[in-house]
């Protein structure tokens, strides 16, 4: 019992993060009808950011301290929007009326010139993160240990993602990105500006994948250029299980897949981890491909 | 020229060449015969990705399958009274590559299902993920093989020595040959619609299940005898040889050659495989270059260098010019 609960915990804010990550994936989606294959990189580039942030902030605040967090959390979500946008000006932008193949490939592209990129620029070896969220158990009893990281995880992706929410339904920009990932063209002919929403769309989900590395990176302090990839992909899994394009079902898979990713670590299986989720993955395209709150789309001749 | 005529010619030389092969630097040796499997790979990955349109990420999964298989077949039969030496282990050899391409094939049937119902960047993301599904699979697979050594998961896998010039370059020969027939012939147009159309297709009475299926595993066949050479060369394979990145590699010689071109893709075969041993000491900026090149390329010129255009029509375009002229 105690360590099914236990487990929960774990897995559930292991989920927080791949939300984070699974709500930039959905709502590239939606406006631009394409998987954005570098997003797990930016979510690397965010953990980065935040190591640099970190050893530079640690000479005014002590590391660990409420402003240092803060601080971090700032300029990563920031950097990496401004990345997010840079990347869709100088890579998606050119490609917008080709075909999605070509889109595809180069996001493949660009996946691969930011892991590589950093490997030059970082080196490859793995490098400890600062404990900038304390990991000291918070609450503990006989069956239960939470720490504090793991409650500053959930809390924080839990704000973000009502922050969004208010974001898509009650701003001007919001309801522009949720008619133009309703209809493009109809939007473009209401005098919606395409091309500054789609910048936006990638800034907000570009922060978002930061604020997820920062916080993977607290709870699992080792950071190297190529631990994007993994929780990038699973995140894609969550929001094709929530429904791509659909903002809340792509938290609510995030939290599935944590929690199942977690519970599998937990028994003899745990060595078939990553081949599990993949196993989701082709279980829903095949079975369900509109995922659990997608409406069905009728294909068009 | 008839192009069995060619075959044969190209055979000739391929066994002629073999002879001065066994007195070339191991080095350079080593180079050639990488290039010659990845020509294979490349050209079965076009088969699935250019001619028939449905992008795959997971070659180097079908790769690893017959990679392994075809080891462990050569394992058990040259620690079974089966030599590794002359027509007896040509025969192991043999042996070895049609049990790895056949298991491959097998696998290539599962993926190939799945994809029917899907298109564009969902297939790519669940080839990939079977990719990496059968890597976790052969990762964790750990038995000794009957009388001999273990497969050892993780470890790595012992396989004895048996590929030669010859095979490497014998086999992408034909799969280059059967390629080009098939796409040339009148049921093989049947791939090219699918790609080019699919509605349209079906509508012309094309079954395209059946073509998506059939690229699949053909691909996935040649791929797995491309896993085979490649173990029966190198002599020592982990499942790291098979992640996706394997398979990115094998993609980008197919974009950069030209999606559907079947000489483009040869030449970008030997050009990738060439150009990071010549940049040896530039290897940190090999994958960066291979990044940049494909973000470029689509930008500038999405049908890859060569495109949609086959030598033939090259040739037939310069002849066109020289009347012209």
């Amino acid at each position: 019992m105690g360590e099914i609960l236990q487990q929960l915990v774990n897995g559930i804010s292991l989920g927080a993060i791949y939300a984070l990550i699974a709500l930039g994936y959905t709502m590239i989606y939606g406006v631009l009808r394409f998987i954005n294959f570098a997003h797990g990189d930016v979510f690397m580039v965010g953990s980065f950011v935040a190591y640099y942030t970190a050893n530079t902030v640690s000479k005014f605040f002590p590391i660990g301290s409420v402003p240092a967090v803060i601080i971090i959390f700032l300029v990563s979500m920031t950097f990496c929007a401004i990345l997010g946008a840079t990347i869709e000006f100088l890579a998606y932008r050119p490609l917008r009326t080709r075909p999605k193949l070509a889109v595809l490939i180069t996001a493949i592209g660009v996946s691969l010139f930011l892991e590589y990129l950093s490997q030059l620029l970082f080196g490859a070896t793995p490098r400890g993160f600062p404990a900038i969220i304390s990991s000291a158990p918070l609450f503990k009893s006989h069956l239960i240990t939470i720490n504090t990281v793991q409650v500053v995880v959930i809390i924080t992706s839990l704000s973000l993602m009502s922050i969004l929410r208010i974001v898509v339904m009650k701003t001007k920009i919001g309801t522009a990105m949720r008619a133009v990932s309703y209809n493009q063209q109809a939007a473009s002919l209401m005098g919606i500006n395409i091309s500054s929403v789609i910048t936006f769309t990638f800034m907000i989900g570009s922060a978002l994948a930061a604020a997820g590395g920062v916080l993977y990176a607290a709870q699992y302090p080792s950071i190297d250029p190529l631990m994007g990839i993994m929780p990038g992909l699973k995140a894609f899994v969550a929001a094709v299980l929530g429904g791509i394009g659909n903002i809340p079902g792509a938290a609510i898979g995030g939290f599935i897949i944590g929690t199942v990713e977690t519970f599998i670590s937990g028994t003899f299986l745990s060595t078939y981890r990553d081949a599990i989720v993949f196993a989701i993955l082709i279980g829903i395209l095949i079975f369900k491909p509109s995922g659990i709150m997608g409406k069905n789309e009728a294909e068009k001749v | 020229m008839k192009p069995q005529f060619t075959f044969l010619l190209v055979f000739a030389v391929l066994v002629a060449l073999s002879q001065v092969m066994g007195h070339m630097d191991p080095y350079y040796l080593t180079v050639i015969i990488f290039i010659g499997i990845n020509i294979t790979m490349a050209t079965s990955l076009n088969l699935i990705n250019g001619f028939t349109g449905q992008f795959s990420l997971g070659h180097a999964g079908f790769m690893g399958v017959g990679a392994y298989v075809g080891a462990i077949i050569s394992t058990y039969l040259t620690t079974h009274g089966w030599s590794a030496e002359g027509v007896s282990g040509v025969m192991v050899l043999a042996m070895a590559l049609l049990g790895g391409g056949f298991f491959a094939a097998l696998t290539g049937l599962a993926v190939g299902i799945p994809s029917l119902r899907l298109k564009g960047d969902y297939l790519a993301i669940v080839t990939l993920g079977f990719n990496e599904i059968i890597r976790v699979i052969i990762q964790n697979v750990d038995f000794k093989i009957a009388g001999t050594g273990y497969v050892n998961g993780a470890r790595g896998f012992a396989v004895p020595q048996l590929t030669t010039f010859l095979w490497v370059y014998g086999i992408a020969l034909v799969v280059i040959y059967f390629v080009e027939n098939v796409i040339n012939s009148t049921y093989g147009r049947g791939f090219l619609a699918v790609r080019d159309d699919e509605v349209a297709a079906e509508a012309m009475g094309i079954n395209t299940t059946n073509f998506k299926v059939k690229a699949f595993v053909i691909g996935a066949f040649f791929a797995g005898i491309g896993g085979g050479l490649f173990s029966h060369y190198i002599q020592y394979i982990t499942p790291d040889n098979f992640t996706f990145l394997k398979s990115i590699e094998i993609v980008v010689m197919v974009i950069l050659g030209g999606m559907g071109s079947t000489y483009g893709v040869i030449l970008a075969a030997i050009l990738l495989t060439i150009l990071p041993e010549a940049l040896r000491e530039f290897s940190e900026y090999r994958m960066i270059i291979y990044s940049l090149l494909l973000i470029v390329l689509m930008i500038s010129r999405p049908q890859g260098l060569f495109g949609n255009a086959s030598l033939k029509k090259f040739m037939a375009k310069r002849k066109a010019g020289a009347t012209a002229n």
